[in-house]
């Protein structure tokens, strides 16, 4: 068990005792769920699940696959800027669809493996560069609650009916054109381009859709992503943002710069759905405005709301398994359901499915303790966070 | 000067557009603070009521769009009452639970000692929860957004499913004394300066907004001079305070949502017309409708008038200039962005603090 793990009568090495210590100090806290090792435990088990799944389904059901995981940041930057910060954007897919047409537009132009990885990055930088904008209009003239939600959708609004004016010949950049409703095809795979030498360019490798390679590359940066997430939102920084989503002006009264933070994690949101436009953009070769459209743009909402959106496993969970749920329901009926999903979570569950599961696992697991006579305290040890507190002090 | 008159003519469609769109999710906004992004669904079920009581049931025009308001306002009703509020699924979980309860007290009885089944009863009843299943979505803004939103899913691939990806349309109806289309020549005033009436506009279509001001008029008329609108403003003005004073909050919010179901049966009902009847129509509705619900404010009848006058007169101002609805409608939307920005409660909202202020200083 985790509590006598890291309990002082331990009889492990002092080593792994310090590492563990370290981990639950990083990655556990009041703000995510999982603070516990069979969490970890299944974490570990998903993700090995996952990096199997190529080499059992084949590489052309894993680079479908793909795109799931490429939505899963999607998800994760709306968990972190609505569920964490309080602010309902229905507008990531607006830094999402800049980012991707950058990607495209770039590396149409500048197609060697340091151009394209210059285009990656410059195509993330555009997305965070159009949410800062975006945020700083907003957050600093006092654009509150549901404006934020009607300015982010008609930004969005305003780049589709913009792009897909743009069929004419005038609307090519260098050697892209932006190509209207079409959409602009033929953008180049993400290709990484290795130092063989100092100074010397090795071999490039890509980042092929069709041989699985792709699909790592996005599940190894999920994973990262994810990781990242989870110390992010149980810091100090963390916390903060939690505070603003539950009180603006306490969280004000108490000194911290309001505006700062919000146009802080809008920001770092962008900048996180720039990253699945650019990869959306490699991974199908393809843009066009229809990542704009109003039905689009209202998916991570949906994702988001029924996985749970305080929550970045609920974020992550609910964007692949409706994505690769809407996917797989073929027929008439798939949109129904799906709607009829997002009824019943919000009127039912309102916090989202996985905070739902856990509460039942939970139960479940204390119930089956108890009735095997055990003492029954506690169970699986959910919160160590009081453990781990003592460190902080705010500022 | 044909140039100008084609922008007036163009002027009043889209003031007509906004402004019918905009009402019933005006009223809703502003009353209940739930954000139906299922309108344009709401407007797409008038529409389709419309059509198919003229098509298939041979009603003619004039009976069938006070059917169609009627079907949608039903149709609201129905929504209010088991999504919005949450009744219906909380009268449900009421019965379940007793049901539930007594299940489970049967099943301790089967220990047979009588006063431990007795108190399983007791334990089981407690456990259950006696609050309410599901709260209502009133002035929760975005899960209000988010459940309407799964709605407009389901109505619009409902629509699909039920009558095809498209709908006969009805023929445009020809306007009294004036005919199928508009030109300056029949205009009394403007026939004396314009001499070339070559231009012409769709009848139908600018008189659309003469019964947009008639709606507002009859809006207007409801929420100042009625006992419905009296407990309606006093509804938002202070919810608690009303319900201590005797008014059915709850009547007053279902009554509201028919209302403002209602006038989307209108519009759609109006527009039926001239749009071409797919199950996806609505969303051509929604986001004007939206936008000017924002940049209006919360007074529902001032501030949809302004919103769809300003928003109106700048799409057809940029229509006109550059000669393609696409910039018309980029414009409008930028001029949304900037103002919701400059003016966060709306243009009205803007008024009464100015108002205030005012009074406050002498």
């Amino acid at each position: 068990m985790a509590a006598e793990t890291t309990g002082s009568g331990s009889n492990l090495p002092r080593p792994v005792v310090a590492v563990v210590r370290a981990w639950q100090r990083v990655f556990h806290g009041p703000n995510t769920i999982g603070n516990c090792w069979q969490f970890w435990a299944g974490f570990a088990i998903a993700v090995a699940a996952l990096f199997a799944y190529p080499v059992l389904a084949g590489g052309y059901q894993a680079s479908r696959f793909a795109l799931f995981l490429v939505y899963a940041f999607l998800g994760l930057s709306l968990s972190v800027v609505w569920g964490y910060a309080g602010i309902l954007s229905f507008g990531q897919v607006a830094f999402f669809g800049v980012a991707g047409y950058t990607f495209g537009i770039v590396s149409l132009n500048i197609s060697s493996p340091l151009g394209i990885m210059g285009a990656f990055v410059g195509a993330v930088v555009a997305g965070a560069l159009l949410s800062f904008v975006l945020g700083y209009f907003m957050f600093y003239g006092g654009v509150r609650d549901v404006y934020v939600t009607i300015i982010t959708l008609v930004v969005t609004l305003v780049l589709e009916t913009f792009m897909s004016q743009t069929a004419g010949d005038e609307w090519t950049i260098g050697a892209a054109p932006l190509g209207g409703f079409n959409g602009m095809p033929g953008i180049p795979e993400l290709t990484v381009p290795i130092p063989a030498l100092p100074g010397v360019w090795g071999s490039p490798v890509v980042l092929g859709a069709g041989d699985g390679t792709f699909y790592r590359f996005a599940l190894v940066l999920l994973v990262a992503t994810y990781l990242g997430l989870r110390a992010l939102v149980n810091s100090d920084y963390g916390r903060v943002m939690v505070a603003v989503r539950e009180d603006e002006d306490r969280t004000r009264m108490f000194g911290y710069d309001v505006e700062r933070v919000k146009l802080a994690v809008f920001t770092f949101g962008g900048a996180l759905a720039g990253l699945a436009g650019v990869l959306y953009a490699a991974w199908g070769n393809y843009i066009s405005p229809g990542v704009y459209a109003l039905t689009f743009a209202s998916l991570p909402v949906i994702w988001v709301s029924v996985g749970g959106r305080k929550s970045l496993l609920g974020a992550l969970v609910g964007s692949i398994a409706l994505a690769f749920a809407s996917n797989s329901l073929v027929g008439q009926w798939a949109f129904v359901i799906i709607g009829a999903l997002l009824l019943v979570v919000v009127l039912f569950l309102p916090r989202g499915f996985v905070p739902a599961a856990r509460d039942v696992v939970l139960f479940a697991w204390r119930t089956a303790r108890r009735y095997r006579g055990g003492e029954a305290e506690g169970g699986v040890s959910e919160s160590p966070d009081a453990a781990a507190d003592p460190e902080v002090t705010d500022p | 000067m044909v140039n100008g008159v084609n922008l007036l003519f163009q002027f009043l469609d889209n003031f007509a557009f906004i402004v019918l769109a905009a009402a019933g999710l005006a009223i809703i906004f502003g009353i209940m603070g739930v954000i139906n992004l299922a309108h344009g669904e709401f407007i797409m079920v008038g529409a389709y009521a419309t059509t198919l009581a003229n098509i298939r049931f041979g009603l003619p025009l004039l009976v069938a769009v006070p059917v169609a308001m009627v079907a949608t306002a039903l149709f609201g009703l129905a929504v209010e009452r088991t999504i919005i509020s949450g009744a219906v699924p909380n009268w449900l979980w009421k019965y379940a639970r007793l049901g539930l309860a007594g299940g489970l007290g049967r099943l301790a009885a089967l220990d047979a000692v009588p006063e431990r089944a007795a108190a399983s009863i007791d334990a089981a009843t407690r456990r259950l929860p006696e609050s309410p299943l599901v709260e209502p979505l009133y002035d929760r803004l975005a899960d209000s957004m988010v459940a309407t939103w799964g709605l407009s899913l389901i109505l619009v691939q409902g629509a699909r499913i039920q009558f095809g990806n498209s709908l006969d349309q009805v023929g445009t109806p020809v306007v009294p004394f004036v005919g199928e289309t508009i030109s300056p020549a029949q205009i009394p005033l403007l026939n004396l300066i314009v001499e070339n009436s070559e231009f012409s506009y769709s009848a139908y279509r600018v008189s659309l907004a003469v019964i947009a001001v008639g709606v507002l008029a009859a809006v207007y008329v409801l929420f100042t001079k009625t006992d419905f609108g009296m407990r309606a403003r006093a509804t938002i003005q202070d919810e608690d305070t009303a319900r201590a004073l005797g008014v059915d909050t709850g009547r007053t919010y279902m009554a509201t949502f028919a209302i403002g179901s209602a006038l989307a049966g209108l519009t759609g009902a109006l527009y039926a017309p001239t749009i071409t009847m797919v199950p996806d129509m609505g969303t051509g509705f929604l986001v004007e409708s939206f936008v000017a619900v924002v940049v209006g404010g919360p007074s529902v009848v001032l501030g949809t008038t302004m919103a769809g006058g300003f928003l109106g007169a700048i799409s057809a101002a940029v229509t006109n200039l550059l000669g393609s609805t696409f910039y018309g409608r980029i414009a409008l939307l930028l001029t949304a962005i900037v103002l919701i920005r400059f003016l966060p409660s709306g243009i009205t909202g803007f008024v009464r603090e100015l108002r205030e202020r005012r009074q406050e200083a002498t």
